[in-house]
């Protein structure tokens, strides 16, 4: 209890990492010393040539990217404009995940990490990242909710078989929220030598950063796609909402095109008046929840409210901080889509496009072929975040009921 | 409660060192099992010889938190437990120890905001407040606001925290420095780490206020350890596991009592020479 040996250095508030009132580190401090290093480490390697041009292959011969901005005629016909897909479905695994866990796990170890851990919901990130991770030949463990294990099956299947260990969440409804707690106390226990991959444009700052800087090629993809095939931009470019990484990194690329419209679909669930839903955007209030501040789904006093959606990759309650950024501003509008119209569009797309979507983007889907028919001017591109083949079970065992 | 929380929190802390011993700062989990029997814990510590009482705020996503007091938030929560109750037990036992709150973010933030919050917990004699997941720098208008309305916002120090940041820290704490005993969320552990020493002795070199310990204390033996060093000693995921093993009111609040009773022995003396 001897007295300060020099003055206090002075106390800062952190602006960096804030989206207008959105953001921050809230977290325990014993995670602040890896945030700080994480920030600084990517800081360092996206100037680095040398990581760069081994992301770059990696994306190009690994991946696949980049993927196809593809002209949906049938489609198109349907909702009376032009409507283009770009193809994440197309992309390694299935989904826009694989853009951000192979960054991770890169940027893991150029840092000396040699532990990798991930949450996952639907299952595609856990996927991704237990690819990169073989890929790249380190341990990897993927904590999930036993009510997503019952419900993502193939994706469980295809983790072990790449050599990642599984850890069943049981707290709570067992979904997405308590797998990222579980995997935020792990990281909090073995912060040395582990990197915590966080699956979207979630968390504290700099991770809701790091996630849209490795999704935003979707974006620089699409616009430069865009460009070559009409001439102009589109009107609108449309996504699903979980997390928000994958609509965050197409947005990105369109951010500065003020004409272009960005229109985010969340997922209504049962209704926002049932207050079963996973639209923190649209039906929430603004709380702390995984270490920033943002919307999400939370009661009088605090506390977080479960999600529901049908589809387990936006069955989360909160959301990426930028996202409640946009929605103030007004740089993007978001919406929302039930449980039943996304499974109808969930059907719509196969028959009539030959593409099977993942759940979640059939939320944007549902969108764009109703409610969306009406209004703006040009053509839309929407983000076609991944392909629904680990849907096939849960849809067949639902129409059966 | 007329005098200000620092005042009360430095008086406790004063009192333990004249014994020659350190404060002894025993953890509730606010209306866990349930209100009744917590608020019996809370009278129960007292009788003990807490010093001072750590009261928390039950929330459904503390990442801070391991299994044990998570679940009991989980129970607590399920019970239809708010602040609202956590402060009618804070008031029961603030006149005789200063209470410290042990509440997240969203617990301060929601409803009429920090300011408010401050206010209900000053009316029922809270002396202090930990946030656990308001590091340094995330929202240093949390931190006035709280302290303008008298409360002391007891920041934490961890094993991983470097000394730049240590000092940084110290210089805003009020009340006392919280050392985080090991990286990892709350818990019993076998073994006091062998850094510890070191992190308490350059954390108080580095405070003006006391420096108490928690995370990971299970025994008296342990608190006595952590005695030697530190100016208090937390206990938190061991008695609310004696509390859920307990079984009945009766039979929680006695053991609470007991165990409370026994790491004052050990502890006794643990500060002279
Ligand atoms: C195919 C697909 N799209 C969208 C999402 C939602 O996540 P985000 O909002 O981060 O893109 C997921 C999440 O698992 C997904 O698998």
């Amino acid at each position: 209890m001897s007295a300060r040996e020099t003055a206090p250095e002075q106390v800062r508030e952190e602006r960096e990492g804030r989206f207008g009132p959105y953001g921050g580190r809230y977290v325990p401090e014993t995670l602040i010393p890896a945030l700080d290093e994480l920030r600084d480490a990517w800081a360092e390697a996206r100037e680095d040539p040398a990581f760069i041009s081994r992301l770059e292959l990696l994306r190009r011969d690994f991946i696949g990217r980049p993927t196809p901005l593809y002209l949906a005629e049938r489609l198109s016909e349907q909702v009376g404009r032009k409507t283009y897909l770009k193809r994440e479905d197309l992309a390694h695994t299935g989904a826009h995940k694989i853009n951000n866990a192979i960054g991770q796990v890169l940027l893991a170890l150029r840092m000396g990490k040699s532990r990798i851990i991930a949450e996952t919901g639907a299952g595609q990130h856990g996927v991704a990242t237990a690819t990169a991770c073989a890929l790249l030949d380190t341990e990897c463990v993927v904590y999930m909710g036993s009510e997503d294990i019952r419900r993502q099956r193939p994706n469980v299947e295809r983790m072990k078989l790449m050599g990642a260990e599984i850890v069943a969440v049981e707290a709570g409804a067992r979904t997405l929220k308590e797998a990222v707690s579980a995997a935020i106390r792990d990281w909090v226990a073995n912060v040395a030598d582990t990197h915590y991959v966080i699956g979207s444009a979630v968390g504290p700052a700099p991770f809701p950063d790091l996630v849209r800087d490795m999704q935003r090629v979707i974006g620089d993809e699409s616009r430069e796609q865009a460009l070559a095939a009409e001439g102009a931009l589109p009107g609108r470019v449309i996504a699903c909402v979980g997390g928000g990484s994958n609509a965050i990194g197409i947005f990105a690329g369109f951010l500065d095109d003020e004409e272009v419209s960005l229109i985010g679909v969340e997922a209504a669930g049962e209704g926002l008046e049932s207050g079963r839903h996973g639209a923190p955007l649209s039906g929430g209030t603004t709380s702390v929840l995984h270490g920033s501040l943002s919307a999400v789904i939370a009661d009088g006093e605090g506390q977080i409210m479960e999600a529901h959606s049908v589809s387990a990759g936006l069955d989360y309650p909160g959301v990426g901080p930028e996202h409640a950024w946009l929605r103030d501003t007004g740089r993007a509008t978001y919406v929302s889509v039930t449980d039943a119209d996304a499974l109808a569009a969930f059907r719509d797309l196969s028959r009539l496009e030959g593409i099977i979507p993942a759940l979640e983007t059939a939320h944007a889907f549902a969108w764009v072929t109703d409610e969306g028919r009406i209004g703006g001017s040009g053509y839309d591109v929407v983000s076609l975040s991944g392909r629904g083949d680990k849907d096939l079970a849960e849809v067949l065992g639902l129409e059966s009921v | 409660m007329s005098e200000g929380g620092p005042a009360t929190i430095a008086a406790a802390f004063r009192e333990a060192e004249q014994e020659g011993r350190p404060a002894l700062m025993p953890y509730l989990m606010g209306g866990f099992p349930d209100f009744e029997t917590s608020s019996a814990i809370a009278r129960a510590y007292v009788e003990g010889g807490a010093d001072l009482i750590e009261l928390g705020v039950p929330f459904s996503d503390p990442l801070a938190d391991g299994p044990v007091i998570h679940e009991a938030a989980t129970r607590a929560l399920a019970l239809g437990i708010g602040l609202g109750d956590v402060l009618k037990i804070c008031a029961e036992v603030s006149g005789d120890v200063p209470v410290i709150l042990m509440a997240y973010t969203n617990m301060i933030l929601s409803g009429a905001g920090p300011a408010d919050f401050a206010s209900r917990a000053r009316e029922a004699g809270a002396a202090g407040v930990i946030v656990p997941d308001l590091p340094l720098g995330t929202d240093e208008s949390i931190r006035s606001e709280l302290e303008a309305a008298g409360l002391s916002v007891v920041p934490l120090v961890a094993p991983t925290t470097e000394p730049g940041r240590r000092q940084g820290i110290c210089g805003v704490a009020t009340g006392f420095v919280y050392v985080v005993s090991d990286v990892g969320t709350t818990g019993e552990r076998s073994e006091v780490p062998a850094h510890l020493a070191e992190l308490v002795e350059d954390v108080s070199a580095r405070s003006e206020v006391p420096v108490a310990v928690g995370f990971g204390i299970g025994s008296p033996e342990q608190a006595a350890e952590v005695g030697r060093i530190a100016d208090g000693v937390i206990i938190g995921s061991r008695l609310v596991r004696l509390v859920a093993d307990a079984g009945g009111r009766e039979a929680a609040a006695t053991a609470a009592r007991d165990f409370l009773v026994q790491t004052r022995e050990a502890l006794a003396g643990a500060r002279v020479g």
